[in-house]
């Protein structure tokens, strides 16, 4: 930020061809000009939708500066406000680590693929936490950017897009967290790790998918905010989290992969913890039901659109 | 080179009251088939007959036609309820129009209301950045006209400072120099000059001005008709969300101030508490009624051009204070401002009581050429504290009188009579 802005008084002292209206007619006195005469020929047509619309990603691609700047606004704000600020990236899943050792490892005596039940619950904490916060801030964000909504145009979905990225900067720290905890049990990740920024997409599309069904929803029905936690929590218990998913036979272990958060967090083990789980099937089947919920998600989103500024 | 900048035909927008007035539960939904039915039995008894009209729907804008031309500054004007805030969100796609189409040509800037995505939490600096790219801006682009923005908002000082610390005016400053330095082909403004000191004001229409004479295209909605007046080159006047009327903006506005208001005869009591007020004044004295009269008895009391123009006025206080400026002003049908007569020239307030008091003014000779008038009422303390303020509370009729012109009157009369003697024919 302070960098860009520091980048101003050199650009500022060359000469400056906006002055008056006669150079307005030159387009080669400055980028600024030649921008407006480009732009100059661009058309809106503005009239009633009807039923589905496309997903205008061209659009969305040309607010890309946009995103970025709620991302970092989301991130921004959010450390500024709390005390303890990216700590609580870690002390979340840590927490709830140590209670699902206690209770379900210690006392329980659920089974973990033959991996220490702390790091084997973590592992799964981690994307499932950035997932979880996903959601949760995604399905209120269009409600709580009421004041823009009402007031700017720009694309929609880049409200969602933006609150589920900034997610990912916590995941990092709590990523950092896990491998510690990792060399700490003397856990040695092979070369599948590489395909966790992959497994780290597939919970985003997840958290996204859902995000855009539960934003729009919420709109309207403002009952979205009572159903959230109940879901959430479902969910929680609804993913190998806690267990493993191997205690399922085939095919139905292939089938619980529906829930694309199954094929993220069998996925994550497989990659740094080595548990032999073959997750293939599971991510490949968790993957298409993921983008099915992307892609739903985003044209119901795109469909409700309309009403937003109306509504709220 | 005249090339369209704005095509509008036949907008319309259509809100439902019913669902915008409360939120929607999926219980209401689910029961949507029973309630549904309830709602439009409802409605259609609500509606008395008017068939096809459902009561919980309303046309906020309707069957709206407009070409604007690039370059041309554009003022939209009407009473609350007109459709002008519609007409902007529509344009600046905000929402969606429900009937007809609209064509932008080039890249839209609006200003529907300063400091949209500022953050309490963040310091100026990076709430400029923010509120740049919400409102369109690329990153070089607002780092490229950082300081110029700075110097605009005059916020230097502050710039690393939290906006919640910001006093308003500051925050105000910051929001709009941002929004002004946008540069787009087309600029949407609403109502953006009701906020912020007479200085701030001042310099926002200055910007808006070298804005216009960059040859953008503005399209400007403003109860200040004074504003409309001094930027707008051409006027749209918005009612029941339709175009009532269009074209140079003094004829407009003086269509908008002179429409739903009365014109009663002389010597009549005329109720004014329902008179259009520019909603400036706190209110706390109001002018509930008005008579005027020039007593004179050949004319019926009908006021003429040199005679005397009495007003007796009622005005209802909350409680006893004194007004230094007690002021009627006669406007002509273009909203030119011909007569101020103002009581704060005579240096000695009027006392008020609690509840209704009296006043009788006279101007002892109203120069006015016969013809329709338009009379505003103030009511003020100071030049600080404005109680009452209607622009146009009534109309009166000057009428010809026979002692002062004996001819017949000229085609194009002038604004203001005078007695003309032929002094040799040589």
């Amino acid at each position: 930020m302070g960098q860009s802005a520091d980048r101003s008084p050199d650009s500022t002292s060359l000469p400056r061809p906006d002055e008056g209206a006669a150079t307005r007619a030159n387009p080669e006195d400055g980028a600024d000009r030649a921008r407006a005469a480009e732009t100059a020929l661009r058309v809106t047509v503005i009239r009633p939708s009807t039923g589905w619309v496309s997903l205008r990603l061209r659009e969305l691609w040309e607010y890309r500066e946009l995103i970025y700047f709620l991302i970092w606004r989301d991130i921004k704000v959010r450390y500024k406000q709390t005390a303890l600020g990216a700590t609580w990236a870690v002390i979340q899943p840590f927490l709830t680590m140590v209670v699902f050792s206690l209770f379900f490892g210690r006392l329980a005596r659920i089974p973990s693929d033959g991996v220490p039940y702390p790091i084997f619950s973590f592992t799964a904490l981690v994307p499932w936490t950035f997932f979880a916060y996903g959601l949760a801030q995604s399905s209120n964000s269009v409600v709580s950017s009421q004041s823009l909504i009402t007031k700017v145009y720009f694309p929609r979905l880049a409200i969602p897009i933006a609150t589920v990225l900034s997610g990912v900067v916590d995941f990092g720290i709590a990523f950092a967290v896990l491998v510690v905890m990792m060399l700490a049990y003397g856990v040695v990740p092979t070369a599948n790790a590489l395909v966790i920024p992959l497994l780290l997409l597939l919970a985003l599309v997840t958290s996204l998918g859902v995000g855009l069904w539960l934003s729009a929803l919420n709109v309207q029905y403002r009952d979205v905010r009572y159903l959230l936690p109940f879901l959430t929590q479902f969910w929680l218990f609804a993913t190998p989290i806690a267990y493993p998913s191997s205690l399922l036979s085939e095919p139905w272990r292939t089938v619980y992969a529906l829930n694309p958060m199954v094929g993220v967090v069998e996925g994550f083990r497989w990659a740094l913890l080595g548990t032999e789980t073959a997750p293939g099937p599971m991510v490949a089947v968790s993957a298409l039901a993921a983008v099915a919920l992307l892609v739903g998600g985003a044209f119901y989103f795109r469909r409700m659109e309309k009403t937003f500024a109306d509504v709220m | 080179m005249s090339e369209t900048a704005i095509r509008v035909e036949g907008l319309g927008k259509e809100y439902r009251i019913g669902a915008v007035s409360r939120y929607p539960t999926l219980r209401d939904t689910l029961a949507g088939g029973a309630s549904g039915v309830m709602r439009a039995v409802a409605a259609r008894r609500r509606s008395n007959g008017q068939r096809g009209v459902l009561a919980d729907r309303v046309w906020a804008l309707r069957d709206v036609s407009l070409d604007v031309q690039r370059g041309e500054v554009v003022g939209v004007i009407g009473g609350n309820g007109a459709g002008k805030s519609t007409l902007l969100k529509i344009l600046s796609r905000v929402t969606e129009p429900t009937t007809g189409r609209a064509e932008i040509h080039g890249r839209v800037g609006s200003l529907l209301e300063v400091g949209t995505g500022f953050h309490q939490e963040l310091t100026g600096r990076e709430n400029l950045f923010l509120n740049g790219a919400i409102l369109g801006m690329k990153r070089a682009e607002i780092a490229r006209k950082f300081d110029e923005i700075l110097a605009f908002a005059e916020v230097e000082r502050f710039i690393d400072t939290p906006v919640k610390h910001y006093s308003s005016g500051m925050y105000l400053r910051l929001a709009f120099a941002v929004a002004a330095h946008l540069e787009p082909d087309i600029l949407l403004v609403d109502e953006v000059l009701a906020v912020g000191d007479a200085s701030f004001q001042r310099k926002c229409l200055g910007k808006m001005g070298d804005v216009a004479r960059e040859g953008r295209t503005i399209l400007f909605v403003s109860h200040s008709m004074d504003a409309i007046q001094r930027l707008c080159s051409r006027c749209v006047l918005l009612a029941r969300g339709g175009v009532e009327a269009e074209g140079e903006p003094m004829r407009v506005i003086s269509r908008y101030l002179s429409s739903g208001r009365e014109r009663p005869g002389p010597d009549v009591w005329v109720d004014v508490s329902a008179a259009q007020r520019t909603g400036t004044g706190t209110g706390e004295a109001r002018f509930v009624a008005v008579r005027y009269g020039s007593s004179s008895e050949a004319l019926a009391s009908h006021a003429y051009p040199g005679g005397p123009l009495e007003f007796s006025l009622v005005i209802a206080s909350d409680s006893p204070r004194s007004v230094e400026s007690l002021a009627v002003t006669i406007y002509d049908q273009y909203g030119t401002k011909l007569v101020n007569a103002d009581t704060i020239s005579r240096g000695e307030a009027v006392r008020l009581r609690e509840g209704h008091t009296t006043v009788r003014l006279r101007i002892a000779a109203v120069h006015l050429n016969p013809g329709i008038y338009v009379v505003g009422l103030w009511l003020a303390d100071s030049r600080d504290v404005e109680f009452d303020h209607a622009q146009s509370a009534l109309e009166i009729e000057v009428v010809p009188a026979e002692s002062y012109q004996f001819g017949a009157t000229p085609i194009s009369n002038g604004l203001v009579p005078c007695r003309v003697e032929i002094l040799q024919v040589s």
